[in-house]
């Protein structure tokens, strides 16, 4: 349901003169108390439509999936095997993006279904949920584009700001970068480890220790089913079901590597330092969270196969909100971004992909 | 709430196939029934035995393990995209099968209530829990036994007195129930009709609202009970109805003998305060109970010296979010006041107005 709703008027104190994108501190209290507002309307609006949807998101991922798995059972016919990678890539892409990563932010929390409880939601993919909900529900999503804090910063192996020290290490950065694309969901499940930190003490060794074994227990589930359980069920052409699977995992590494990267690497998108984030308020964190972000523009299946991060600015500042409202809340910040004078980074995946690649590369020497 | 039992090892291997979403997130978009883990039931008939009440005769899935006479169930009902769960006690008898029925009379402006009454209808499914509780006989049923009940009270009350006729039970069956007048009696047919077949079972009626026409008159007081019969007072007692029943009856009995079981189907609901730092906070699951200082529920319970889970405390990260049991509670960010029993809720911007329960 939309809503017509007038924003609130602009401040009428005339602002000093500030560099284009900077906010008074008046001036992001009153932006804050905007975002506030759409938050708590789109908040009273939710209902039925909103569970309808991701209900019916979750029977077609799982109807894709069953379809997938049967499809490459039968795999040693080529139409067979493709139309089953295919059916596997796009539920795991659905499963991680718009269902996963969607319902495990809270977005569902309102509906009090246990299946949709963003703390009980468990996904496919390597990294085990308990884990993403520390790593990005709270680190990323409170620290965004802090240097020093948000691990998303080239998730420990790249080098993707000018604030991160040159290393020899980052000539390999596009390599690296390559590396992370296809192995992605490996990536995303050490995140929480901080592999490149050595360990503090004995504590934070055994808590170490305890986050690889929840990673290693979910991995073994995964590769045993993916890798061994259905190819067997194909006996001796069990070579399709796995060639099939393994490519619908590389499929949903690189999509969802894609995407991400989209989010907060594009040219245009800012960073920051602890030091100037240090005494932040609610209307500055909505400030950060717009500089740092940026969207991707396209068509409904586009936003819907990208778990609607595609609208990242809006993901940024209502992370608990369900994903299909921010096509229609993104006129209303797109709106008030002008009447502050904000940036609001939007482009084609071509566009903003490239960028992020030039910025791996360009990245890769030292500054 | 019943521990599940440990599943069959065909269901996990199954389950492994499965994946992170079990077996049950794929047979349930199939059917909701096919679920193997979470118990659930269809509506098969509506019936609507008083203006104010409606029955629903169910059907629960296979992992129903069972009604016990007098035992309540909470039924979760899906009302504009949010889950809602109340507690009844089923009328119809114990048995281990899948057919039970629930009686559910109107509140005024009972959000759950009044939906069933309107909306239910055959094909619905309903979630259940598995039957909770400690009202109504023991496996070793007593010799005899006197009900009361007031109202809608009458269901845990209609299940015990159906499981003991069926079972043909010996002793006497004696039920006093309270109700406005004959046409808001709930199972006035019914229980009219067991009372002519069967000799061990006395129906005494009383009408508040229409005095002369049933066999006692007015609220229950004690000479309602040698009305019934003096032997009553040593049978073993069950009560269940309004609050204000229940109170006479345990004023009328001998506490000391141990032989009343009352049951209150009116759960306590604490008023909502206007103001914060006026009520109670009870964590439940550290047994903490605190006086309300004000300050966010995350930070009192760190204060208590409760050990809770936080992140961006900032009403982000959901890290500290956990379910509200009763109370009011206001979302710091929103202003939103809610009193809405059993919702997930953030500690970090997160304040009681008046007596709050947490699981914490």
């Amino acid at each position: 349901m939309t809503t017509a709703t007038a924003p609130a008027p602009a401040p009428t104190t005339t602002p000093p003169p500030l560099p284009p994108g900077m906010l008074t501190p008046e001036q992001a209290e009153s932006f804050g108390a905007e975002m506030n507002a759409i938050r708590s309307r789109v908040l009273d609006e939710l209902g039925e439509p909103d569970i309808e949807y991701i209900r019916s998101l979750i029977r077609t991922q799982r109807g894709l999936e069953a379809a997938g798995r049967v499809l490459l059972w039968a795999g040693v016919f080529p139409p067979a095997w493709l139309a089953g990678t295919a059916a596997l890539s796009l539920s795991k892409i659905l499963d991680n993006m718009e269902i996963g990563h969607n319902v495990m932010h809270g977005q569902y929390d309102w509906t009090n279904d246990p299946k949709l409880a963003g703390k009980q939601f468990e996904w496919d993919t390597a990294c085990p949920a308990d884990q993403w909900r520390h790593s990005h529900n709270y680190m990323h999503h409170t620290h965004t584009n802090i240097v020093g804090k948000d691990r998303d910063i080239g998730y420990g192996v790249l080098r993707m700001s000018e604030e991160q020290p040159w290393r020899p290490y980052y000539l390999g950065n596009p390599l690296w970068a390559t590396l992370l694309a296809a192995l992605f969901q490996y990536g995303v499940a050490l995140h929480d480890l901080e592999v490149e930190r050595p360990p503090e003490d004995e504590a934070d060794r055994s808590k170490r220790l305890g986050l690889l074994k929840g990673i290693w227990g979910k991995v073994r589930r995964q590769t045993l089913r993916d890798y061994v359980l259905y190819p067997a069920l194909s006996g001796p052409f069990f070579a399709f079901p796995l060639a099939g699977n393994a490519t619908a995992n590389l499929v949903r590494n690189l999509w969802a590597f894609t995407i991400i990267f989209c989010g907060h690497f594009p040219e245009g998108t800012q960073e920051f330092s602890e030091e100037e984030t240090a005494d932040e308020s609610r209307g500055e964190w909505y400030h950060r969270q717009l500089l740092g972000s940026a969207n991707l523009s396209g068509g409904r299946l586009f936003h819907i196969l990208a778990g609607n991060l595609s609208f990242q600015i809006e993901h940024h500042l209502f992370p608990d909100l369900p994903a299909r409202r921010y096509e229609e809340i993104s006129v209303e910040v797109r709106e008030a971004c002008e009447r502050y004078g904000l940036p609001y980074n939007v482009g084609p995946l071509h566009r903003q992909f490239g960028s992020v690649v030039k910025k791996i590369w360009r990245l890769a020497l030292p500054s | 709430m019943l521990s599940a039992p440990s599943r069959p090892r065909s269901l996990r291997l199954l389950d492994a196939f499965a994946g992170p979403h079990g077996i049950d997130g794929y047979l349930e978009q199939i059917d909701p029934l096919l679920a193997t883990a979470e118990c659930r039931a269809e509506v098969v008939a509506v019936e609507h035995g008083t203006e104010e009440s409606v029955t629903l005769k169910l059907r629960a899935n296979r992992a129903w393990r069972g009604l016990r006479a007098g035992g309540f169930v909470q039924v979760a009902v899906e009302i504009d995209g949010v889950r809602h769960r109340r507690c009844y006690s089923p009328a119809s008898a114990e048995g281990p099968g899948p057919e039970l029925e629930l009686t559910v009379k109107r509140h005024p402006g009972g959000l759950v209530s009044n939906f069933l009454n309107e909306r239910a209808a055959p094909g619905m499914v309903l979630g259940l829990s598995q039957v909770e509780g400690d009202f109504g006989p023991p496996p070793r049923r007593p010799d005899a036994l006197l009900l009361i009940a007031g109202g809608s009270g009458i269901t845990p009350l209609m299940s015990i007195a159906r499981t003991l006729l069926a079972e043909g039970h010996a002793g006497a069956v004696t039920l006093l129930y309270y109700a406005p007048d004959p046409d808001r009696m709930i199972y006035r047919a019914e229980l009219e009709r067991l009372a002519a077949t069967h000799p061990t079972f006395d129906l005494l009626r009383s009408y508040t609202r229409a005095p002369g026409v049933g066999e006692l008159d007015g609220h229950f007081g004690p000479e309602h009970l040698p009305a019934a019969d003096p032997a009553l007072a040593a049978a073993e007692a069950f009560a269940c109805g309004p609050p204000a029943l229940l109170d006479a009856v345990r004023e009328a009995w001998d506490e000391s003998k141990g032989n009343l079981h009352v049951e209150s189907f009116v759960p306590p609901q604490p008023a909502p305060s206007e103001a914060t730092g006026d009520g109670t906070i009870r964590f439940l699951d550290s047994g903490v109970e605190l006086a309300d200082s004000g300050a966010s529920l995350l930070e009192q319970a760190e204060a208590a010296g409760i050990a809770a889970e936080f992140g961006c405390r900032m009403g982000i990260c959901h890290t500290c979010t956990r379910r509200k049991l009763s109370g009011t509670h206001r979302n710091l960010i929103t202003g939103e006041v809610s009193s809405t029993p059993e919702e997930e809720i953030q500690l970090c911007v997160s304040t009681a107005l008046g007596d709050i329960a947490v699981e914490l």
